[in-house]
């Protein structure tokens, strides 16, 4: 379809449109209520409800043919439930005390078990659902031909609230869920047993990520993208609507799906991403906490205060140069694999080093570092095939692309914080993914782009690693460096105590902003020096996993630590690079030893290892 | 029926609680004198269980209660009134009601909307307001009722007079009076020696986390008026 201008579009097509945006709200209401309804109790924002709507897909697809489509929704969305509970019981019920960052990882690390699970389930291939029987015809609306399926949609959200409006409005379930909500402590000083009521409310909300993705199966065919494509919306409905908010997650819904229905119709599904983007970024000038939110209760006491970051003593010191210099022997002793190995370590650990950067001193958990990464790497290959640019010029300037990225985002980004801004990173890594992904005129699409080799006289794989190993250990020394400047120090405060750093002059917000931006240089870099080493770049090179690496990398090293993510880095990479060619499913390999760590060391690996290992 | 002993609670690193003992008997009001920041509160956490104490028994009818869960412990029949009265905001007056409600217990008295509103008239005059719209004293008088709907056997009161004006501080020494009547045991924390003067049967001074006196009030009024 061409672009038509809006004023073009006729009543009954504008009609059509809006009707089409009614009816996908629905779906994406569900999701996104089932996820504020368990953060408002739990306080856990659960990365996998994505994951638990892809699961509600694929099982209605499965179940149709043997039970029929309109038994295999419910049913698919009972299961989904059921899995819930048992993810609540198992798993969540052991972290409410951990630290956020680690709740996060752990939902995340399911993100990655349910997707490989969903993949050895049922394959790579979309899979097409039934359509609704005796829905699946059409109806004449203003001349045009309408789905039946689709009118029943729309009626289906305003349904779905209004349920769960009397089940929280008018049951005493629903009123311990609003106490507990409000203030849990106290609802469990009077009586109310809190667990049960966890692991009901989570049932509810995988519930409504299952119902919501198995009432699309006539619309969409079952993908195993879905899910962080879901859970990106969900984050952007919710943001917009307000987090814990039902209806504000309503109004949300309606807005997002009405803007992406417009922009489609109009020809326009390119600049879908763009205009959801100025909404938010309206929303949250005039309303911080989103349409219908309000700031949100402060559940934590004040946190343990962090240690300060000790200057590295003269032996560290020593230490780190001597590693850098075996480094730099390296090449005499091996040429072959060793030297990708290590180049590909060095560059994940200039990424990494970079993440803890805005993650330890700034505080700023980011769950989409891989964005800046891989606008870093598609800089490069875009400067250099497109551009005509000289390789050594690529990489030099390839990462601006990636400083532009962290600009924009690292606005909306330190204007929020925890939960919310962990939430709003991911989305935005998931909007610059679908970009690269979409694109195909430019960025190749999904095959991405293809020879991205470096000049001649860099072409060795001793040659590249030199350039390499110069460039991430002057970029990591840089940056470590930068903490204890003023700057540095000034990031700490802010972190530390918002309200006093701004009492004694420091600009929280732009020390934060810059540090994005500082960090998102420095990723960028190091997805310049990938895609030379590569030869090749593609949409994985920034998906929400390669984040989430990042975050393990950093979280192995230890967060609090000046040289740990060096160390998470190459100990990530040599894992990854054992095990994946010995396993298929490498994700869940990753996700299962997250989940392990995670219960086994609520209170951080890091803290545990650094008992155990006291330098 | 409600002994503390060698109570020790901290938060982080920071040691609040001294070997702390005493006890209220059963049908009298016990009173914990103590200045701000004497370790009051912390000691009415650390006996519902919100604040895990780090050594220390606690017995309530002679059975140990400090290793369960508030919700555990509140389902025993020991009522929390916090200090900082944590009433719902979202929630109407009886919805507020609602949450602290509990079966009734044997040899408890036995309260239902209807009674409290007896003993709160005013609650009776706004069932349906939310709980933000309240004025202070509505707000205590609410979290009093809200905890007496679990049927408690004991109560645990945090300076229930602190910034209430005379005539509801009045009000508050009739309904501690009249619970006791009703033979349920109060624990009580105070800082104004006037207020604990009018309803305490046994009195404690604690000052820095450490029992500095105990006794009747007149007896240890002395040793709260040096701290
Ligand atoms: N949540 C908390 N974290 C750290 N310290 C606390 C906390 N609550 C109270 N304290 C400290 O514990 C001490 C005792 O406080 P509290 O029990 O509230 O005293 P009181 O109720 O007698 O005024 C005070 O020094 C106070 O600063
Ligand atoms: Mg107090």
């Amino acid at each position: 379809m061409g672009s038509v201008p809006f004023f073009f579009m006729s009543a009954s097509s504008i009609l059509i449109q809006f009707l089409n945006g009614l009816a996908s709200a629905s779906s994406l209401f569900l999701v996104a209520a089932g996820l504020s309804l368990i953060f408002g109790v739990t306080r856990i924002i659960n990365f996998a409800h994505g994951s638990l709507f892809m699961l509600g897909m694929y099982l209605a697809v499965a179940l149709a043919p043997m039970l029929g489509f309109w038994w295999s929704v419910p049913l698919a969305a009972l299961a989904v439930a059921a899995f819930g509970a048992l993810v609540e019981a198992t798993l969540l019920r052991r972290l409410y005390a951990a630290p956020e960052l680690l709740q996060l990882l752990a939902t995340f690390a399911l993100v990655l078990v349910i997707k490989d699970f969903t993949l050895w389930a049922w394959g790579p291939e979309d899979l097409l659902g039934p359509r609704a029987p005796g829905m699946d015809g059409a109806v004449r609306i203003a001349g045009l031909r309408y789905p039946e399926y689709d009118l029943f949609l729309i009626g289906f959200g305003p349904l779905v609230l209004g349920a769960l409006w009397f089940l929280l409005r008018r049951t005493r379930w629903g009123t311990l869920v609003r106490a507990a909500t409000q203030d849990r402590e106290m609802a469990g000083a009077l009586g109310v047993n809190q667990r049960w009521l966890f692991t009901s409310v989570f049932a509810l909300g995988a519930l409504l990520a299952g119902l919501g993705g198995a009432v699309q199966i006539p619309r969409e065919p079952a993908t195993l993208f879905i899910d962080l494509q879901i859970i990106s919306d969900a984050f952007v409905v919710v943001v917009v609507g307000g987090l814990g908010s039902i209806p504000g997650a309503f109004l949300a819904a309606l807005l997002i799906a009405e803007i992406k229905s417009f922009c489609i119709g109009l020809g326009y599904s390119k600049i879908t991403l763009v205009v959801e983007f100025i909404v938010m970024a309206v929303v949250l000038i005039v309303r911080p906490w989103g349409l219908l939110g309000r700031m949100p209760a402060q559940t934590r006491g004040p946190g343990a205060l962090e240690l300060p970051l000790a200057l590295p003593s003269r032996n560290a010191l020593v230490a780190l140069g001597g590693t850098a210099l075996a480094l730099a022997l390296v090449p005499l002793l091996s040429a072959g694999y060793t030297l990708v190995l290590l180049t590909d370590i060095l560059v994940f650990a200039l990424f990494a080093v970079s993440l803890h950067f805005i993650m330890g001193p700034g505080g700023l958990h980011s769950f989409g570092h891989a964005a800046y990464f891989g606008l870093g790497a598609y800089g490069a290959g875009l400067l250099l095939l497109k551009g005509g640019v000289p390789m050594e010029l690529a990489l030099v300037f390839a990462p601006l692309l990636a400083v532009l990225g962290a600009l924009v985002f690292g606005w909306f980004c330190v204007r929020l914080s925890g939960v919310y801004l962990a939430m709003l990173t991911l989305a935005f890594a998931q909007i610059t993914w679908s970009v690269m992904f979409q694109w195909d005129a430019f960025t190749g699409g999904s095959n991405g782009l293809i020879g991205i080799w470096p000049s001649s006289w860099l072409s060795s794989k001793t040659a590249y690693y030199y350039l390499t190993l110069a460039t991430c250990v002057g970029a990591i020394a840089l940056l470590w460096r930068v903490l204890y400047s003023p700057f540095g120090y000034a990031l700490r405060a802010g972190r530390d105590s918002p309200l006093r750093a701004d009492a004694i002059g420091i600009d929280v917000r732009a020390q934060q902003w810059a540090a994005f931006v500082f960090a998102g240089l420095f990723a960028g870099l190091a997805g310049a020096l990938f895609a030379f080493s590569k030869g090749s770049i593609s949409p994985e090179a920034l998906a929400v996993p390669r984040s989430v690496d990042g975050l393990v990398m950093v979280l192995l090293g230890g967060i609090q630590t000046l040289t740990g993510p060096v160390w998470g880095a190459a100990l990530f990479i040599w894992l990854q690079d054992v095990v994946s060619r010995s396993v298929d499913y490498w994700r869940a390999v990753i996700g299962a030893v997250v989940l392990f760590l995670v219960l086994v060391f609520p209170q951080g690996v890091t803290g545990f290892l650094r008992e155990r290992f006291a330098r | 029926m409600l002994e503390v002993s060698g109570l020790n609670a901290a938060y982080g690193r920071a040691h609040i609680l001294f070997d702390l003992a005493f006890e209220a008997r059963a049908g009298e009001v016990a009173v914990l004198l103590g200045r701000n920041g004497a370790g009051k509160s912390t000691t009415l956490k650390s006996i519902i269980g919100i604040v895990r104490p780090l050594a220390g028994e606690v017995h309530f009818f002679g059975r140990p209660i400090q290793h369960l869960q508030p919700y555990q412990i509140a389902r025993l029949g020991v009522g929390y009134v916090p200090e900082d009265r944590r009433i719902f905001t979202d929630l109407t007056v009886m919805e507020n009601l609602e949450i602290g409600r509990q079966p009734p217990r044997e040899g408890a008295p036995r309260w239902t909307p209807a009674k409290l509103f007896e003993l709160f008239p005013n609650l009776g005059r706004m069932q349906d307001r939310l709980g933000a719209r309240m004025s202070g004293g509505e707000q205590q008088m609410l979290t009093i009722a809200r905890t007496l709907m679990g049927n408690p056997r004991a109560i645990l009161l945090d300076e229930p007079s602190e910034g209430l004006a005379p005539v509801i501080v009045e009000q508050m020494v009739r309904t501690i009076r009249e619970l006791k009547t009703q033979g349920l045991t109060v624990l009580l924390c105070e800082q104004n020696l006037h207020f604990a003067r009018q309803v305490a049967d046994r009195a404690y001074v604690i000052e820095k986390g450490q029992l500095r006196g105990s006794g009747t009030l007149d007896e240890v009024r002395e040793e709260y008026q040096q701290v």
